[in-house]
Protein backbone atom coordinates (compact mmCIF):
# COMPACT_ATOMS: atom_id res chain seq x y z
CA UNK A 1 0.00 0.00 0.00
CA UNK A 2 1.44 3.34 -0.94
CA UNK A 3 0.53 6.68 0.53
CA UNK A 4 0.69 9.71 -1.71
CA UNK A 5 2.23 12.97 -0.65
CA UNK A 6 -0.32 15.64 0.29
CA UNK A 7 0.32 19.12 -1.08
CA UNK A 8 -0.07 21.72 1.63
CA UNK A 9 -0.83 25.41 1.45
CA UNK A 10 0.88 27.70 0.40
CA UNK A 11 1.96 25.31 -2.37
CA UNK A 12 0.85 27.16 -5.55
CA UNK A 13 -0.10 23.89 -7.25
CA UNK A 14 -3.23 23.80 -5.08
CA UNK A 15 -4.56 26.66 -7.24
CA UNK A 16 -4.54 24.49 -10.36
CA UNK A 17 -7.84 23.88 -12.11
CA UNK A 18 -8.14 20.15 -12.70
CA UNK A 19 -9.00 18.55 -16.03
CA UNK A 20 -11.85 16.08 -16.63
CA UNK A 21 -11.07 12.37 -16.60
CA UNK A 22 -11.45 10.73 -20.00
CA UNK A 23 -9.70 7.36 -19.55
CA UNK A 24 -11.20 4.90 -17.08
CA UNK A 25 -8.28 2.50 -17.38
CA UNK A 26 -6.18 0.30 -15.11
CA UNK A 27 -3.90 3.24 -14.27
CA UNK A 28 -6.89 5.12 -12.92
CA UNK A 29 -7.96 2.13 -10.82
CA UNK A 30 -4.47 1.84 -9.33
CA UNK A 31 -4.44 5.55 -8.53
CA UNK A 32 -7.85 5.30 -6.82
CA UNK A 33 -6.48 2.63 -4.46
CA UNK A 34 -3.54 4.83 -3.47
CA UNK A 35 -5.80 7.85 -3.14
CA UNK A 36 -8.17 6.00 -0.81
CA UNK A 37 -5.31 4.77 1.36
CA UNK A 38 -4.02 8.34 1.56
CA UNK A 39 -7.47 9.64 2.52
CA UNK A 40 -7.93 7.00 5.23
CA UNK A 41 -4.49 7.80 6.69
CA UNK A 42 -5.39 11.49 7.05
CA UNK A 43 -6.64 13.21 10.21
CA UNK A 44 -10.25 13.44 9.04
CA UNK A 45 -10.33 10.71 6.48
CA UNK A 46 -13.75 11.65 5.09
CA UNK A 47 -12.76 13.00 1.71
CA UNK A 48 -9.93 13.73 -0.67
CA UNK A 49 -9.55 15.30 -4.08
CA UNK A 50 -6.91 14.19 -6.61
CA UNK A 51 -5.23 17.62 -6.87
CA UNK A 52 -4.38 17.38 -3.16
CA UNK A 53 -1.86 14.71 -4.12
CA UNK A 54 -0.67 16.57 -7.21
CA UNK A 55 -2.82 14.79 -9.79
CA UNK A 56 -4.85 17.49 -11.48
CA UNK A 57 -7.85 15.50 -12.56
CA UNK A 58 -11.49 15.81 -11.51
CA UNK A 59 -11.52 12.91 -9.07
CA UNK A 60 -12.97 12.92 -5.55
CA UNK A 61 -13.30 10.22 -2.93
CA UNK A 62 -15.85 10.73 -0.21
CA UNK A 63 -16.89 8.67 2.77
CA UNK A 64 -18.61 10.41 5.67
CA UNK A 65 -20.10 7.17 7.02
CA UNK A 66 -17.91 7.37 10.14
CA UNK A 67 -19.95 10.36 11.38
CA UNK A 68 -22.77 9.12 13.57
CA UNK A 69 -26.44 9.68 12.78
CA UNK A 70 -26.23 11.40 9.44
CA UNK A 71 -27.57 10.67 5.98
CA UNK A 72 -24.92 9.56 3.52
CA UNK A 73 -24.21 7.37 0.51
CA UNK A 74 -21.27 5.43 1.98
CA UNK A 75 -17.96 5.18 0.20
CA UNK A 76 -18.08 7.13 -3.07
CA UNK A 77 -15.82 7.49 -6.07
CA UNK A 78 -16.91 10.70 -7.78
CA UNK A 79 -15.35 11.43 -11.15
CA UNK A 80 -16.10 14.57 -13.16
CA UNK A 81 -18.67 15.63 -10.53
CA UNK A 82 -21.08 18.49 -11.11
CA UNK A 83 -23.53 20.08 -8.71
CA UNK A 84 -26.70 20.67 -10.68
CA UNK A 85 -28.92 22.11 -7.92
CA UNK A 86 -28.45 23.41 -4.43
CA UNK A 87 -30.60 24.80 -1.67
CA UNK A 88 -30.26 26.43 1.74
CA UNK A 89 -27.07 27.41 3.48
CA UNK A 90 -25.40 26.90 6.82
CA UNK A 91 -22.18 27.72 8.55
CA UNK A 92 -19.90 24.92 9.62
CA UNK A 93 -16.33 24.58 10.73
CA UNK A 94 -13.94 22.94 8.32
CA UNK A 95 -10.38 21.76 8.30
CA UNK A 96 -8.30 20.29 5.50
CA UNK A 97 -5.29 17.99 5.12
CA UNK A 98 -3.85 20.58 2.75
CA UNK A 99 -4.21 23.37 5.35
CA UNK A 100 -2.61 22.07 8.56
CA UNK A 101 -3.21 23.72 11.94
CA UNK A 102 -6.12 25.89 10.91
CA UNK A 103 -9.88 25.49 10.92
CA UNK A 104 -12.51 28.03 10.05
CA UNK A 105 -16.15 28.71 9.39
CA UNK A 106 -17.46 28.36 5.88
CA UNK A 107 -20.95 28.81 4.42
CA UNK A 108 -22.09 25.89 2.30
CA UNK A 109 -25.32 24.80 0.70
CA UNK A 110 -27.33 22.42 2.90
CA UNK A 111 -28.82 20.29 0.16
CA UNK A 112 -27.57 19.57 -3.32
CA UNK A 113 -27.99 17.35 -6.32
CA UNK A 114 -24.82 15.89 -7.73
CA UNK A 115 -24.10 14.15 -11.01
CA UNK A 116 -20.84 12.19 -11.19
CA UNK A 117 -19.27 9.18 -12.84
CA UNK A 118 -17.93 6.20 -10.91
CA UNK A 119 -14.55 4.51 -11.39
CA UNK A 120 -15.86 2.73 -14.52
CA UNK A 121 -17.28 5.87 -16.11
CA UNK A 122 -20.91 5.08 -15.29
CA UNK A 123 -22.96 8.15 -14.43
CA UNK A 124 -24.84 8.36 -11.11
CA UNK A 125 -26.96 10.99 -9.42
CA UNK A 126 -27.04 11.78 -5.71
CA UNK A 127 -29.12 13.94 -3.41
CA UNK A 128 -26.86 14.99 -0.58
CA UNK A 129 -27.35 16.95 2.62
CA UNK A 130 -25.57 18.07 5.77
CA UNK A 131 -22.05 16.77 6.30
CA UNK A 132 -21.95 14.87 3.05
CA UNK A 133 -23.08 17.94 1.10
CA UNK A 134 -20.51 20.07 2.93
CA UNK A 135 -17.75 17.56 2.23
CA UNK A 136 -18.46 17.35 -1.51
CA UNK A 137 -18.51 21.15 -1.82
CA UNK A 138 -15.17 21.33 -0.01
CA UNK A 139 -13.66 18.69 -2.31
CA UNK A 140 -15.16 20.16 -5.48
CA UNK A 141 -13.46 23.44 -4.62
CA UNK A 142 -10.11 21.63 -4.79
CA UNK A 143 -10.87 20.70 -8.40
CA UNK A 144 -11.28 24.40 -9.15
CA UNK A 145 -8.15 25.48 -7.30
CA UNK A 146 -9.96 26.77 -4.22
CA UNK A 147 -9.39 26.05 -0.54
CA UNK A 148 -11.80 26.59 2.36
CA UNK A 149 -9.63 29.51 3.46
CA UNK A 150 -10.75 31.26 0.26
CA UNK A 151 -14.31 31.16 1.61
CA UNK A 152 -13.92 31.93 5.31
CA UNK A 153 -16.47 33.94 7.21
CA UNK A 154 -15.62 35.86 10.37
CA UNK A 155 -14.92 33.76 13.41
CA UNK A 156 -16.10 36.46 15.73
CA UNK A 157 -19.34 37.64 14.25
CA UNK A 158 -21.44 34.82 12.93
CA UNK A 159 -24.25 36.39 11.00
CA UNK A 160 -25.92 33.07 10.56
CA UNK A 161 -26.63 30.40 13.10
CA UNK A 162 -24.16 27.61 12.95
CA UNK A 163 -25.94 24.31 12.93
CA UNK A 164 -29.54 24.59 13.86
CA UNK A 165 -30.45 20.93 14.08
CA UNK A 166 -28.01 20.28 16.91
CA UNK A 167 -28.71 23.47 18.86
CA UNK A 168 -30.13 23.01 22.28
CA UNK A 169 -31.63 25.80 24.32
CA UNK A 170 -31.05 25.32 27.99
CA UNK A 171 -34.03 26.10 30.14
CA UNK A 172 -34.31 25.91 33.88
CA UNK A 173 -35.30 22.35 34.57
CA UNK A 174 -38.21 22.32 37.05
CA UNK A 175 -37.25 18.81 38.15
CA UNK A 176 -33.69 19.77 39.07
CA UNK A 177 -33.04 20.28 42.74
CA UNK A 178 -33.11 23.85 43.93
CA UNK A 179 -31.04 24.56 46.97
CA UNK B 1 18.57 35.23 18.44
CA UNK B 2 15.05 36.49 18.12
CA UNK B 3 12.43 36.40 20.82
CA UNK B 4 8.64 36.57 20.95
CA UNK B 5 7.02 39.57 22.56
CA UNK B 6 3.39 40.28 23.32
CA UNK B 7 2.48 43.85 22.53
CA UNK B 8 -0.65 45.43 23.94
CA UNK B 9 -1.77 48.76 22.54
CA UNK B 10 -4.78 50.67 23.78
CA UNK B 11 -6.07 54.14 22.94
CA UNK B 12 -8.76 56.28 21.43
CA UNK B 13 -9.72 54.72 18.11
CA UNK B 14 -8.66 56.58 15.00
CA UNK B 15 -7.92 55.84 11.37
CA UNK B 16 -4.67 54.12 10.48
CA UNK B 17 -3.44 52.80 13.83
CA UNK B 18 -2.82 49.24 12.66
CA UNK B 19 -1.07 50.39 9.48
CA UNK B 20 1.20 52.83 11.30
CA UNK B 21 2.09 50.49 14.15
CA UNK B 22 2.77 47.48 11.95
CA UNK B 23 4.79 49.44 9.43
CA UNK B 24 7.02 50.78 12.23
CA UNK B 25 7.49 47.17 13.40
CA UNK B 26 8.17 45.93 9.89
CA UNK B 27 10.74 48.66 9.21
CA UNK B 28 12.38 47.79 12.53
CA UNK B 29 12.88 44.18 11.46
CA UNK B 30 10.01 42.56 13.36
CA UNK B 31 7.95 39.63 12.19
CA UNK B 32 4.33 39.37 13.36
CA UNK B 33 2.65 36.23 14.66
CA UNK B 34 -0.96 35.95 15.76
CA UNK B 35 -2.88 39.15 16.48
CA UNK B 36 -6.29 40.26 17.63
CA UNK B 37 -7.66 43.78 17.30
CA UNK B 38 -10.97 44.82 18.80
CA UNK B 39 -12.88 47.99 19.47
CA UNK B 40 -14.04 47.90 23.06
CA UNK B 41 -16.29 50.69 24.21
CA UNK B 42 -15.06 52.84 21.35
CA UNK B 43 -11.41 52.25 22.25
CA UNK B 44 -8.84 50.75 19.97
CA UNK B 45 -7.25 47.63 21.44
CA UNK B 46 -4.81 45.21 19.92
CA UNK B 47 -2.67 42.37 21.18
CA UNK B 48 -0.06 41.06 18.83
CA UNK B 49 2.75 38.58 18.87
CA UNK B 50 5.96 40.11 17.57
CA UNK B 51 9.16 38.26 16.85
CA UNK B 52 12.17 40.51 17.26
CA UNK B 53 15.93 40.12 17.62
CA UNK B 54 16.37 43.04 20.02
CA UNK B 55 15.43 43.55 23.62
CA UNK B 56 12.37 45.06 25.26
CA UNK B 57 13.79 48.59 25.26
CA UNK B 58 14.81 48.47 21.58
CA UNK B 59 11.33 47.25 20.65
CA UNK B 60 9.79 50.08 22.63
CA UNK B 61 12.04 52.56 20.80
CA UNK B 62 10.81 51.29 17.43
CA UNK B 63 7.28 52.31 18.37
CA UNK B 64 8.01 55.35 20.53
CA UNK B 65 7.22 57.89 17.86
CA UNK B 66 4.07 56.30 16.47
CA UNK B 67 2.76 55.69 19.96
CA UNK B 68 3.27 59.34 20.86
CA UNK B 69 1.71 60.55 17.62
CA UNK B 70 -1.38 58.37 18.10
CA UNK B 71 -1.52 58.81 21.87
CA UNK B 72 -1.55 55.07 22.59
CA UNK B 73 -0.68 53.12 25.71
CA UNK B 74 1.91 50.50 24.89
CA UNK B 75 2.78 47.49 26.99
CA UNK B 76 5.45 44.95 26.05
CA UNK B 77 6.05 41.52 27.56
CA UNK B 78 8.68 39.01 26.54
CA UNK B 79 6.76 35.75 26.16
CA UNK B 80 7.26 32.15 25.34
CA UNK B 81 5.37 32.07 22.06
CA UNK B 82 4.40 29.07 20.01
CA UNK B 83 2.82 28.99 16.60
CA UNK B 84 1.14 26.04 14.89
CA UNK B 85 -0.61 24.91 18.04
CA UNK B 86 -4.23 25.82 17.39
CA UNK B 87 -6.80 23.87 19.30
CA UNK B 88 -10.25 23.35 17.87
CA UNK B 89 -13.20 24.28 20.07
CA UNK B 90 -15.73 21.53 20.77
CA UNK B 91 -18.56 23.60 22.11
CA UNK B 92 -20.07 27.03 21.70
CA UNK B 93 -22.11 28.72 24.40
CA UNK B 94 -24.18 31.82 23.87
CA UNK B 95 -25.62 33.69 26.84
CA UNK B 96 -27.80 36.75 26.80
CA UNK B 97 -30.10 38.58 29.14
CA UNK B 98 -30.83 41.90 30.82
CA UNK B 99 -27.49 43.43 31.75
CA UNK B 100 -26.46 43.23 35.39
CA UNK B 101 -23.31 42.61 37.36
CA UNK B 102 -22.16 39.01 37.78
CA UNK B 103 -23.32 37.26 34.62
CA UNK B 104 -19.81 36.47 33.35
CA UNK B 105 -18.49 35.50 36.78
CA UNK B 106 -21.37 33.15 37.51
CA UNK B 107 -21.67 31.59 34.07
CA UNK B 108 -17.93 31.04 33.63
CA UNK B 109 -17.68 29.93 37.27
CA UNK B 110 -20.06 27.01 36.81
CA UNK B 111 -18.59 26.19 33.40
CA UNK B 112 -15.13 26.10 34.90
CA UNK B 113 -16.26 23.66 37.57
CA UNK B 114 -17.85 21.52 34.86
CA UNK B 115 -14.55 21.35 32.98
CA UNK B 116 -14.77 24.04 30.29
CA UNK B 117 -11.48 25.28 28.93
CA UNK B 118 -12.29 28.63 27.27
CA UNK B 119 -10.48 29.24 24.00
CA UNK B 120 -12.38 32.32 22.93
CA UNK B 121 -14.74 34.69 24.70
CA UNK B 122 -16.36 37.83 23.41
CA UNK B 123 -19.07 39.82 25.04
CA UNK B 124 -20.99 42.96 24.28
CA UNK B 125 -23.57 45.24 25.81
CA UNK B 126 -26.39 46.06 23.42
CA UNK B 127 -29.83 47.61 23.72
CA UNK B 128 -30.35 51.12 25.03
CA UNK B 129 -29.03 53.12 27.97
CA UNK B 130 -32.31 52.48 29.83
CA UNK B 131 -32.57 48.82 28.86
CA UNK B 132 -29.13 47.35 28.25
CA UNK B 133 -28.67 43.68 27.50
CA UNK B 134 -25.57 41.58 27.85
CA UNK B 135 -24.54 39.03 25.25
CA UNK B 136 -21.61 36.65 25.40
CA UNK B 137 -20.20 33.99 23.10
CA UNK B 138 -17.80 31.42 24.43
CA UNK B 139 -15.99 28.70 22.54
CA UNK B 140 -13.99 26.06 24.31
CA UNK B 141 -13.08 22.48 25.05
CA UNK B 142 -15.32 20.39 27.27
CA UNK B 143 -12.72 18.47 29.25
CA UNK B 144 -15.43 16.57 31.16
CA UNK B 145 -17.85 16.27 28.26
CA UNK B 146 -20.61 18.48 26.94
CA UNK B 147 -23.33 16.91 29.09
CA UNK B 148 -21.55 18.18 32.22
CA UNK B 149 -21.58 21.72 30.89
CA UNK B 150 -25.21 21.51 29.95
CA UNK B 151 -26.15 20.22 33.38
CA UNK B 152 -24.12 22.93 35.13
CA UNK B 153 -25.82 25.66 33.12
CA UNK B 154 -29.23 24.17 33.74
CA UNK B 155 -28.57 24.19 37.46
CA UNK B 156 -27.40 27.80 37.37
CA UNK B 157 -30.51 28.92 35.51
CA UNK B 158 -32.80 26.98 37.82
CA UNK B 159 -31.28 28.39 40.97
CA UNK B 160 -30.13 31.90 40.09
CA UNK B 161 -30.86 33.19 36.62
CA UNK B 162 -34.20 31.97 35.27
CA UNK B 163 -34.34 34.89 32.82
CA UNK B 164 -30.99 34.28 31.12
CA UNK B 165 -31.11 32.70 27.68
CA UNK B 166 -28.35 30.15 27.33
CA UNK B 167 -27.63 28.06 24.30
CA UNK B 168 -25.04 25.34 24.07
CA UNK B 169 -24.12 23.57 20.88
CA UNK B 170 -21.37 21.20 19.88
CA UNK B 171 -18.99 22.46 17.20
CA UNK B 172 -18.23 19.66 14.82
CA UNK B 173 -15.25 20.41 12.67
CA UNK B 174 -15.30 18.50 9.42
CA UNK B 175 -11.67 17.80 8.57
CA UNK B 176 -11.16 16.65 5.01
Amino acid sequence: MSLLEILTYPDPRLKTISAPVTEFDAKLQAFLVDLENTMRAGPGGVGIAAPQVGRFQRIILLDVSSKPKIKHHGNLVLINPEITQWEGFEIGREGCMSVPDYTGNVIRAQYLHLVAQDQHGVQHEYDMEGFEARAIQHELDHLDGLLFIDRLVSRRHDLFRRKVYKAKTIKPDPSSSVE
Amino acid sequence: MSQWYMLTLVGKDQLGIVAKVTSALYKGGCNLGEASMLRLGGNFTIMLMVNYAGDNKQLYDLLKEVVRELNLHLHIDAIEGHLHQHRDPEVRITVHGADRAGIVAQVTGVLNEAGLNILDLESDVGGSVENPFYIMHIEGIATQGIAQLSQALQQLLATQHPDLKVQLEPIETLVM
